[in-house]
């Protein structure tokens, strides 16, 4: 038995190794399936709590013209929500089983969303960091070992790219406007660029899940490279824009050609990741309540299908 | 209404003009109101995808108010943009009517406020879109299709929820209760609505009332609900003269344009 399950975990090994996409009837292992369900799901959680902090300024948008932008990305976020839960949902999870993980505090989702947005310039710099920083972590997923994953991103990974130009344009619009918007825009920059280096994950060293999810080519880049090249890329976007990022120890590096940079308050990511980030209460709070309060209306919806089906069933009889 | 001509701007009276402005003002306010009302459930809907269908309602309705603001702004002439007039006039100065600016409450209460509204819009677009101003027929002709698909929505929803369970039906029939009688201010025309159906640029508005009836009552049917008889009909809206909420929730959607005005965003 033990040398059979063996050659499976080898055989499905040297499938990995040849870049052949895992399919949900494929075999895997126990732990690779675990792992996505985990990631996966932490992805679609962070779709669906991230349309919180930017839901959050849909009724105060400036003009209606990007009134109009962010609810339509909003709505993306949630249509990346369904793609995503339907990918974890071939590994055999269920939705519903999931969803109930993240109201427990169970199941995690990305540390950026448990900040507030407290002007408008925030979804600007949401757009033009946070999301800068989710298409560095998730165009490699495109090419990530799980065939429904892999798929699912293609779609995200486009509508992404477009989101970030648009929070890249609102920001450029407020930095060659009046004083008082350079200053919305500069302020918000020093809000979220920290927590945004965060989004990244602990440091390669601190990463227990790094290696197996490499090995097993889910992850494609470490937490640090992928660090590393969003702050090679974001720094000259900021001077573009004549803001400056708030790291003291930014300086370009003519040796390695990178930038180097100063260190995360890892004090800070760790309570954040524990629940104790600014808006942490009020995220899960504000989806147990959607749930709980809508309780009825999904009932409503399966009683009256069940309704229709008898009926159909006595017609037909 | 009229047979179907084009007309160009310039052809108009200086009256009849002042009266399309405030008529198309009067829609452009109507679908802002109520596409900030469902922008409001973002991210709090009772599942994932009528979270995606409410945005996307709103956006539709969003895009039409623009569409009618902007199309207002040309025929006052002012010079004023779209932005102005959404962002810039006090709550007596809005048309729209009762119903649009009713809180969300629960997804009852938006589901009725919802389907009672596009009842109406519907088959007012499909007038419209006949009618002989040339660009308001075109907005209408683009915002019948989604009204279309609006108004399927709030009717399934009112059938699930009134042949649903015990406390789905309570729920429906207790915002029936609550917003039947904003429903009656739709079809009530102003004295500008009443000077553009003479004019024979809007339909006649009992004969909508018609193909409205039928419709809500064919929806009411299957959802086994009873329809309301003689209820008072409040209205106001489309003078200027609203609820308590509309302050507030203007308040929230101008306070950037109030706090700093004239610039671009």
């Amino acid at each position: 038995m033990e040398t059979a399950e063996l050659t499976q975990e080898e055989q499905f090994q040297t499938r990995i190794d040849a870049d052949v996409r895992i399919e949900p009837k494929d075999w895997m292992p126990e732990a690779y399936r675990k792992t996505l369900i985990r990631q996966i799901s932490q992805h679609a959680h962070s779709e669906i709590v991230g349309m919180l902090p930017e839901g959050n300024w849909i009724t105060r948008a400036p003009s209606l013209k990007r009134k109009a932008i962010l609810l339509a990305k909003v709505q993306d976020e949630a249509g990346h929500g369904l793609y995503l839960y339907s990918a974890a949902e071939t590994l055999g999870a269920s939705r519903d089983q999931l969803l109930a993980d993240l109201h427990s505090g169970k199941a995690k989702y990305s540390s950026i969303f448990n900040y507030p947005t407290l002007s408008w310039a925030d979804m600007g710099t949401i757009g033009w960091l946070v999301d800068g920083a989710a298409i560095l972590n998730q165009v490699p997923l495109c090419r990530t070992s799980y065939g429904p994953y892999a798929r699912a991103m293609v779609r995200v990974c486009k509508e992404e790219s477009f989101h970030q130009r648009q929070g890249f344009e609102i920001m450029q619009t407020l930095c060659e406007g009046a004083p008082a918007q350079k200053a919305m825009a500069q302020d918000a920059l020093n809000r979220w660029w920290w927590p945004t280096l965060m989004m990244f994950g602990p440091k390669d060293a601190d990463s227990p899940n790094t290696e197996q999810s490499m090995k097993w080519r889910i992850k494609r880049f470490t937490n640090d490279e992928l660090r590393q090249k969003f702050v090679d890329m974001m720094v000259p976007q900021a001077e573009f824009l004549g803001l400056t990022v708030p790291d003291a120890q930014l300086q370009w590096n003519e040796q390695k050609q990178g930038y180097d940079f100063g260190d995360v308050d890892w004090a800070e990511f760790w309570d954040v990741v524990k629940g104790n980030g600014p808006c942490s209460r009020e995220r899960v709070q504000a989806r147990v309540d959607a749930w709980n309060e809508g309780a009825w209306v999904r009932e409503a919806a399966l009683a009256h299908a069940e309704k229709r089906k008898q009926r159909a069933e006595t017609a037909a009889a | 209404m009229q047979e179907t001509h084009t007309i160009t701007l310039p052809d108009v009276t200086p009256e009849l003009r002042q009266q399309l402005f405030a008529y198309v003002l009067q829609l452009a306010d109507t679908s802002l109101i109520l596409a900030h009302r469902l922008s409001e459930w973002c991210g709090h809907s009772p599942i994932l995808e009528q979270d995606l269908a409410m945005a996307n309602i709103s956006l539709d309705l969003l895009g039409e108010a623009r569409s009618y603001y902007q199309y207002a702004a040309e025929l006052e002439g002012q010079g004023r943009t779209e932005d102005d007039l959404a962002y810039l006039r006090a709550a007596v100065e809005y048309r729209n009517p009762l119903l649009v600016e009713q809180p969300n409450g629960d997804f009852a209460h938006t589901v009725v406020r919802q389907f009672l509204y596009d009842a109406f819009h519907y088959h007012l677009l499909v007038q419209l879109q006949a009618g002989p101003d040339r660009q308001l027929a075109a907005i209408a002709e683009k915002s019948v299709k989604e009204a279309a698909y609006h108004v399927k929505w709030s009717a399934e929803w009112i059938i699930r929820l009134g042949d649903g369970t015990a406390e789905s039906r309570r729920r429906v029939e207790a915002a029936i209760g609550a917003l039947w009688r904003y429903s009656g201010e739709l079809t009530t025309p102003t004295a500008t609505e009443q000077a553009l159906q003479a004019a024979g640029f809007l339909p006649d508005y009992a004969a909508l009332q018609q193909q409205i009836d039928a419709h809500v009552a064919r929806v009411f049917e299957e959802a086994t609900l009873t329809l309301p008889q003689g209820v008072f009909m409040q209205k106001g809206g489309k003078a200027g003269r609203h609820s308590e909420h509309l302050g507030y929730l203007l308040a929230e959607l101008q306070y950037l344009q109030r706090a700093y005005p004239g610039l671009k965003w």
